[in-house]
């Protein structure tokens, strides 16, 4: 490997400069393997709200996603590479989101679509609304626009293709030693829980259970 | 918080027709109500409910729905009642003091009140004695709360009404979660033990069916009835034919449907309790966003509803503009719900893309109209947003002249006739029109069942008496029909467009100035439009203040629904699929 690195600061005989393409084989590798798979990531068949019309449209004729070698909607989330959060997450929705997030294998990607999904948008006030899918999974891009006309998200798509890109086959976290983990799935309780966030929420109840106890002990 | 504003005036004086006819039959037990209709004594409702509808003839309950008067303390459920013949309502309302919270359930009378009952429960907390099926509908079983109530407040709250002040205190935005003591959209009980915390909504949801009992040991065990060799299968939330994030349990026999079960509210974004807060206009784009396939027909029955509170009428070229937009819209839809009924079907994607095609091709005219193609929030209450130019109207008949009878006869012609799609459509399916009617169910699922009732003939609102056009109607009320009937009505569309874009005069499209913030007389008001969908209609109950004090949606979707299990009862489990696609529901309607 020592080798390969020294490769980069080697100097190049000047008769051999046009000849000799000097790269790494991680990078090599990784361009290959990039150039490969980014030009055919295929979504997840998966909908949620108003977005989701605008995510058919993109496949229908006029936008033509197949263009961009999108066009493969699969049904299951274990076929698919790319998630697109299309509209807006409920709480009465997220366990499923999350799960069919854990069953996608990876690599996998997440594209948040339209203003609910980034953040809660013009419902983020109500009281079943998660404000924001990236509360619970990795989002790679956001599609502003309520919902995101077609080209906004064939545009979000290409700038997945940008990112896909840059990834290194060495640092990406899927070929690393041991497995993954599994994102917790949310918890619908009294209200929505996230596994994750419970000792901040045992600590928050105990402090409003104090607050409540002083407040009738002052009364009484 | 500020307490709640009076809503109420005084009563009114005499009854007329037949409220006067209900009165003299059941006398002290029914008293005149403020604004409209008569309450009933909850000891007779159900005696007075069989006598409206079969005496005085109101056989269709459109609406239910509740209100909480908190500072009178009771809970008014109000109902509105129609005549197939046409007409306008029959209002009734039935009050109960907040603490005790029970209503008789009206579902023996008229089954169409189910969901929307369930609905009242869940989200209001009102309980209706002798429901069969009494539980939570849009949230989830064990949800903390009756979110309508008054005197809940969301995680998020801020104050009651907007705009809110605090909104820039210091010239910066201020994160709700920054805001809050939890940091986040969530809010737990004092009572609530984190160490339990466990998912039981399903098994809950499972034990409401039916489909299990909790054994002494805590267990879950299925009932010994069940023993047998049923099985019970989930489709959705996420299933690529359910058209959204809808779940249905399906209890099946082999491949025979013993039982089905709607189940929903994985969409449920909270369109009341935000409409509560929100200024009169401000609730416009979001009825884009409850059936976001037909954004302008919904803006049409929010504006008429609050219209009929304000007491105007826009001028005579909006309300061309109106119509010409409701038609196009109709036929957007139904170009959708073709295509995606043939996706059902199995014919993937194909029709669908000729069908978006057209589509495409009136988005345009909408966005060149409103600036949005699809949430194009385009009425105004006593107008429209903006004029169209003549260019567009040019543009229009060129469609409706042309191009679009040619795509609609293209789809009829490849369709209609098809051996496979007779052999999957025809006599699958069946509602027969009493329980049509029973089920509350409208439009094109009403129609198709053998029952003319069409809200642009049976009480014309906006123009639409002006225009010459027949109700479509098909008999066998199989999903077939439900398919043929959307093309009958694409025709009949484009007559009206015809006649309307010929027609359509110059002059102002707002009658007065563009206001931001409307003062609406205290009141209330049922405004309901033919959406392509059924019959969809806003409730809204005004206290003079510049937001509603409740503002309801009757959803044709929803209410259709209802009438699910008893479509599918019998059939094979594959036929599903193309039943729920030819009632053609928008999720974002459903659960609102």
């Amino acid at each position: 490997m020592d080798e390969l690195r020294d490769l980069n600061t080697m100097p190049v005989p000047s008769e051999l400069r046009n000849n000799v393409f000097v790269t790494t084989i991680d990078r090599f590798v990784s361009y290959l393997y990039n150039w490969g798979r980014k030009r055919s990531v295929w979504p997840m068949m998966f909908g949620l709200a108003c977005c989701a019309i605008e995510m058919i449209c993109a496949a229908a004729s006029r936008f033509d996603i197949a263009r961009f070698g999108s066009e493969l909607m699969r049904p299951s989330p274990r076929q698919a590479d790319l998630m697109i959060v299309s509209g807006t997450v409920t709480k009465k929705m997220v366990p499923q989101i999350v799960r069919l997030y854990n069953q996608m294998p990876e690599p996998k990607y997440v594209i948040s679509m339209g203003a609910c999904a980034t953040g809660g948008g013009p419902f983020k006030e109500g009281y079943n609304v998660v404000s924001g899918i990236d509360k619970f999974i990795p989002v790679d891009v956001y599609v502003p626009g309520c919902p995101p006309r077609p080209e906004a998200l064939l545009h979000g798509l290409l700038k997945l293709y940008e990112k896909i890109e840059r990834q290194s086959v060495r640092a990406v976290p899927w070929y690393q030693r041991g497995e993954s983990e599994a994102i917790p799935v949310p918890i619908l309780g009294p209200d929505l829980i996230d596994p994750r966030r419970l000792p901040e929420i045992r600590a928050r109840l105990a402090e409003l259970r104090a607050r409540q106890g002083a407040s009738t002990e002052t009364s009484s | 918080m500020t307490a709640p504003t009076k809503t109420k005036a005084a009563p009114l004086a005499e009854l007329k027709g037949d409220l006067a006819v209900l009165k003299e039959k059941f006398g002290d037990a029914v008293q005149p109500a403020e604004y409209e209709g008569v309450v009933i004594a909850n000891d007779v409702l159900l005696e007075a409910a069989r006598f409206i509808r079969d005496e005085l003839g109101y056989r269709y309950l459109s609406s239910v729905t509740a209100v909480d008067y908190i500072q009178e303390g009771y809970f008014e459920v109000v109902y509105h009642a129609y005549r197939l013949e046409g007409g306008g309502p029959l209002v009734f309302k039935a009050r109960t003091p907040r603490d005790v919270a029970t209503v008789p359930s009206l579902v023996s009378v008229w089954p169409g009140a189910d969901f929307q009952e369930r609905e009242a429960w869940d989200l209001m907390g009102i309980r209706f004695a002798g429901h069969p099926n009494l539980k939570r509908i849009l949230l989830w079983e064990g949800f903390y709360g009756h979110p309508l109530r008054k005197d809940w407040k969301e995680p998020y709250y801020e104050e009651e009404h907007k705009p809110f002040s605090s909104r820039w205190p210091s010239g910066h935005h201020i994160r709700a979660e920054d805001r809050v003591f939890w940091h986040d959209n969530v809010q737990y009980p004092l009572d609530w033990d984190p160490d339990q915390a466990e998912d039981t909504s399903d098994e809950l949801l499972y034990i409401g069916m039916g489909q299990f009992a909790r054994a002494e040991t805590g267990e879950l065990v299925e009932p010994r009835s069940l023993r047998t060799e049923r099985l019970v299968v989930n489709m959705g939330p996420q299933h690529p034919s359910t058209h959204g994030v809808f779940r249905m349990v399906v209890t099946l026999d082999g491949e025979t449907i013993v039982r089905l079960e709607p189940v929903m509210g994985y969409l449920h974004r909270n369109h009341e309790k935000i409409g509560e807060r929100n200024m009169y206009l401000q609730n416009m784009p979001y009825t884009d966003r409850l059936d976001y396939i037909c954004s302008m027909s919904n803006n049409l029955g929010y504006a008429i509803a609050v219209e009929k509170l304000l007491g105007i009428r826009p001028p005579e070229r909006a309300e061309y503009l109106r119509v010409i937009m409701a038609e196009f819209t109709r036929i957007v839809n139904h170009l959708w719900a073709i295509g995606f009924l043939l996706n059902d079907l199995g014919a993937f994607f194909t029709p669908a893309l000729y069908a978006i095609e057209e589509r495409e091709l009136i988005l345009d005219l909408f966005e060149e109209a409103s600036g949005s193609r699809m949430m194009c929030n385009y009425m105004r209450f006593g107008g429209v947003a903006h004029d169209v130019s003549d260019d567009w109207i040019a543009r229009a008949k060129e469609l409706v002249y042309n191009r679009l009878p040619r795509a609609i006869e293209e789809l009829d012609r490849y369709l209609t006739h098809n051996e496979l799609i007779k052999a999957r459509c025809q006599g699958v399916g069946v509602l027969p029109p009493d329980l049509a009617v029973a089920y509350s169910t409208a439009g094109p699922v009403l129609r198709a069942s053998g029952i003319p009732y069409d809200v642009r003939r049976a009480e014309p609102y906006s123009i639409y008496d002006r225009f010459d056009f027949d109700v479509a109607v098909r008999y066998n009320g199989d999903v077939y029909d439900r398919y043929l009937i959307r093309i009958d009505e694409m025709w009949q569309s484009l007559r009206i467009l015809r006649q309307a874009l010929d027609q359509i005069p110059k002059g102002e499209i707002q009658a007065g100035k563009k206001q931001y913030m409307i003062r609406v007389p205290a009141g209330q008001a049922y405004g309901r439009v033919e959406n392509p969908k059924g019959e969809l209609g806003f409730y809204i109950v005004s206290d003079g203040s510049p937001n509603p004090y409740r503002y309801h949606i009757r959803a044709p979707s929803f209410i259709n629904l209802t009438a699910l299990n008893e479509m599918c009862k019998g059939h094979k489990v594959a036929d599903v699929v193309v039943i729920l696609g030819s009632i053609d529901i928008v999720l974002g309607e459903v659960d609102r």
